[in-house]
């Protein structure tokens, strides 16, 4: 078997065809086109009543589109958002009417609604960086009442319970159709925007920060500067499905703006399913059209949204989007070896230049009474491997995470050239290519592992938010650049073959090595692994040791926290030995194998 | 005009502080907050209303009728929306499910009940005064409830245990404590504090379907400030609340009133999101 040899690059881009958001873009929108084409001929078939039923649909994905990078990617449970588009009608109407200023034409008044929405968006949405699920939720309920309470009370210019007339749009806009057809181009402007960001490294970090946030940071991914924009955008697409609605009812009074709309709104999102544009789309479409076939059904509609969402979160949590996906349901090879090709190393990360050295100096650190480490030097050199042993307990997982960043020492320091690091600022790491791997593999589940593996070149990207919005050629740029380096670092770990696949369907073993190629996107200066070779075989214990001396020639300094002997014996230069947070021993692999305290202590004899 | 404030803000701190205390019993026995902590509070309300003014029966066979009803959407609650999901507590599947019953809850009253607030009766039989029964009721319940619980939790072997599970899960079923029906029995015990929440603040609530999403909200308020599951900080965050917000109806109109209670809370939380009395982070890596 010649596992040594590299591949050639026409192998390694022959095999991306059949990955997600590249050839295959073409069949990943077929159902958006073909959703268009029925939309665009709507006309000839509907009339009347169902022509106000399909232009709702649309003002309401306007808004859901938005809320669905919120709800469905960030995972931020936010069911107030009636509140964006009770001010975006507001807005909207009262600038159209005049009721504050001179009369503004409507589209004028539409697009001012937008910034406003933006920023109320970014208002609603900001306890989202400080609150946790439960309290973020309620905060956004909040913030719904609230909205609603205040429309009823500023009669001057909402004209409260008594209401105001919507905006009337101007020709070509004006008749039934002509406004549906505005609604529909809107509506599929923002799906193709929601598509795009998807599609990007944004989209990716999205989930990221929702399902695996520890990793998300380790990755370098800001999430109060993604967060923000995702909100800015969601509060301004709201803001303008809120001037649409307007428009559609032709008069609004706060009544118009029940909890029920929120209910709706989130509701379609779940159903459909996270991570995906296509699914919440559906979701859209059926909630607003399924109580028209059962008239009696209307009032019972939101208790049956109700229904429908206990149903889903018990027993098909992944939405319809997953009931979709049917490439992830045929079988896997079930003998699949990981075969990690470490010759190609050197490719992934030949940008990197030897670095200098990432030390502790005399760090130490208590929980309470207990001191986890105490007074700890540790010298982790370019090109080096640096073994961190000892038994559990002696504070070897959160010596790596004060390196990281996740708890600042309360003495000494660690420096990185000489510098030291800010103390808890984990994303910051990415930035100086200090990347990590952690004791229990942090990947997003329901995103393909070549998506799982870009994550870690987040940073790498140049486009913008606003670049990968509208598809502008840096965006491709960064993808074509991201997808190629991911699939490098998977050849590498020996995991390509897997690149289609989601993740939460491979072994525990795999996800290590995935957690290895998506540290190695940083092309890092050090690598911190935390227990690699748990729940590995002997076998793939011996390939990683491989890969890993292998990064280690490359000029990266590693840092393995590791419990298997035989590992650390094989690839360290260096071992430290802790015990109760002091180090108890350092030196040579061989000093260390024959050192009678270590030995007493926690190789045994 | 100082006295009614001091008066209905008290009384509706107090219905504040119960629905807090709700939240917390169901947050101890299983780590999950339930949006059915405002829907059991209205029910209270709807309820009462249902058996004393509508059925005619007598008040004390009335109110065992909404607390057994309060204790059986308890156990409805953790059999069919919590337990389910709390295998994966880490995926929040449970604000969720929650919200879902919730909103069945709401919905089904609105439309078997009545979208508009309905009176609610008059509990005893005695002449409208300052210090009028629908101050003193509230009061009277919340210190009952309080009561009630210090001396569950630090004087009987179930109450010990409920404090075992909501201290160390594991640990306390290691030790063999029934833990499904432990948390079962504490669902149940919040259904009747909810209740009877909903059910002394009547006469001010009145029996109304809304009052579901609104004391869901300002029910929470107090369990934020005060600390999650810590019962006497959320007594004395929730009295506060209902000064203040009275307080403010009171000096610049109701409609601005929540809009400072709103914007207040949102402050707090994000100077301090643990709360008040709060404890540290957990480990994350």
């Amino acid at each position: 078997m010649d596992t040594q040899a590299t591949p050639e690059p026409t192998k390694l881009r022959a095999s991306r065809a059949n990955l997600p958001g590249s050839a295959s873009t073409f069949g990943a929108a077929l159902p958006f086109l073909a959703l268009l084409a029925i939309g665009v001929a709507f006309p000839l078939f509907g009339g009347g009543y169902w022509g106000v039923i399909a232009t709702r649909a649309c003002v309401y994905w306007v808004l859901v589109s938005g809320l669905n990078l919120v709800v469905g990617f960030a995972g931020q449970i936010a069911i107030g958002w009636v509140a964006l588009l009770t001010l975006g009608a507001y807005t909207t109407s009262v600038l159209a009417a005049g009721n504050v200023m001179p009369a503004l034409p409507p589209y004028l008044a539409l697009a001012i609604a937008a910034p406003v929405g933006a920023v109320f968006g970014l208002i609603v949405g900001l306890p989202a960086l400080r609150l946790r699920t439960f309290y973020f939720a309620i905060t956004t309920l909040g913030f719904a009442t609230i909205v609603t309470q205040v429309a009823l009370a500023w009669q001057s210019v909402t004209g409260g319970g008594v209401g105001v007339p919507g905006p009337v749009f101007p020709e070509p806009f004006a008749s039934q159709w002509g406004f549906y057809y505005l609604c529909l181009g809107l509506a599929a402007v923002c799906t193709w925007m929601t598509a795009n960001i998807a599609a990007s490294r944004f989209g990716r970090a999205l989930t990221a920060i929702r399902d695996a946030e520890v990793a998300a940071e380790a990755s370098g991914i800001a999430k109060p500067v993604l967060l923000g924009t995702v909100f800015l955008f969601s509060g301004a697409v709201a803001a303008v499905a809120g001037g649409l609605f307007a428009a559609l009812q032709s008069y609004i009074t706060p009544d118009a703006f029940t909890l029920d709309l929120s209910v709706l709104f989130f509701i379609a999102i779940l159903i459909g399913g996270r991570s995906s544009v296509l699914g919440p789309l559906l979701g859209t479409i059926l909630l607003t059209v399924l109580p028209e076939f059962a008239a009696p059904l209307v009032a019972w509609s939101t208790f049956l949204y109700a229904v429908l969402l206990l149903v889903i979160v018990l027993a098909i949590p992944g939405g319809i989007a997953e009931l979709l996906d049917f490439r992830n349901r045929r079988p896997l090879e079930s003998d699949r070896a990981i075969v990690p090709q470490p010759l190609l190393v050197a490719r992934l990360l030949d940008a990197a230049p030897a670095a200098g050295s990432l030390t502790l100096d005399q760090v130490g650190l208590s929980f309470g009474g207990v001191r986890a480490i105490d007074g700890l030097d540790l010298e982790i050199r370019a090109g080096q491997v640096h073994g961190l042993i000892g038994p559990n307990g002696s504070g070897k997982t959160t010596t790596l995470n004060v390196i990281s960043g996740y708890y600042a020492p309360q003495r000494g320091a660690v420096r990185l050239n000489g510098a030291a690091l800010p103390a808890l600022a984990r994303h910051l790491r990415a930035r100086m290519r200090i990347a990590r791997t952690f004791q229990t593999p942090r990947i997003v589940g329901s995103a393909s592992v070549l998506q799982n593996v870009m994550i870690g070149g987040t940073i790498h990207g140049h486009g913008t938010f606003a670049e990968s919005l509208l598809s502008l050629p840096r965006h491709w740029r960064d993808e074509a650049m991201l997808r190629d380096t991911a699939m490098l670092a998977l050849a590498t770990v020996g995991l390509e073959r897997l690149a289609p696949v989601r993740a939460d369907r491979l072994q525990h073993a795999e996800l290590r090595f995935i957690e290895i190629a998506r540290a190695l996107m940083l092309r890092p200066a050090f690598l911190l692994l935390d227990e690699p070779a748990a729940g590995l075989s002997v076998e793939e214990i011996t390939r990683l040791s491989t890969l890993l001396l292998a990064i280690a020639r490359a000029g990266t300094g590693v840092l393995l926290v590791e419990h298997h002997p035989d590992l650390i014996f094989d690839v360290c230069h260096h071992v430290t030995v802790l015990n109760l947070g002091k180090m108890l021993a350092a030196g040579r692999p061989a000093e260390i194998r024959s050192h009678r305290e270590v030995v007493n202590a926690y190789l045994g004899g | 005009m100082v006295e009614s404030i001091v008066l209905s803000g008290t009384a509706m701190g107090c219905i504040y502080a119960l629905v807090a205390v709700t939240y917390n019993v169901m947050f101890s026995a299983s780590r999950v907050f339930s949006f059915t902590a405002g829907a059991l509070g209205m029910l209270g309300g709807v309820l009462g209303a249902l058996f004393i003014a509508r059925m005619g029966l007598p008040v004390a066979l009335g109110l065992v009728l909404v607390l057994v009803g309060g204790a059986l959407l308890g156990i409805v609650t953790e059999i069919v929306a919590v337990r389910p999901v709390l295998k994966s507590l880490d995926q929040h599947l449970y604000v969720l499910s929650t919200l879902a019953l919730a909103l069945m809850i709401q919905q089904f009253t609105a439309i078997q009940w009545s979208t508009e607030p309905q009176p609610f009766p008059r509990l005893l039989d005695i002449t409208r005064s300052e210090f009028d029964q629908q101050f003193w009721l509230p009061m009277l319940a919340c210190a009952a409830v309080i009561g009630g619980l210090e001396l569950l939790y630090r004087h009987t072997l179930i109450g010990h245990a409920f404090l075992a599970i909501a201290e160390d899960n594991y640990a306390a079923r290691a030790l063999g404590l029934p833990e499904r029906g432990l948390r079962m029995t504490s669902y149940a015990l919040a259904g009747v504090i909810g209740t009877l929440a909903g059910f002394a603040g009547g006469e001010m609530l009145l029996a109304f379907f809304a009052n579901a999403p609104m004391l869901t909200f300002y029910g929470f308020v107090p369990v934020a400030l005060g600390g999650m599951g810590n019962n006497r900080g959320a007594v004395v965050a929730g009295l506060l609340l209902g000064l203040f917000q009275q307080t403010a109806n009171f000096l610049v109109g109701g409609i601005f009133a929540s809009v400072a209670v709103f914007t207040v809370f949102i402050i707090v939380l994000l100077a301090r999101p643990e709360g008040l009395v709060g404890a540290a982070l957990q480990r994350r890596v």
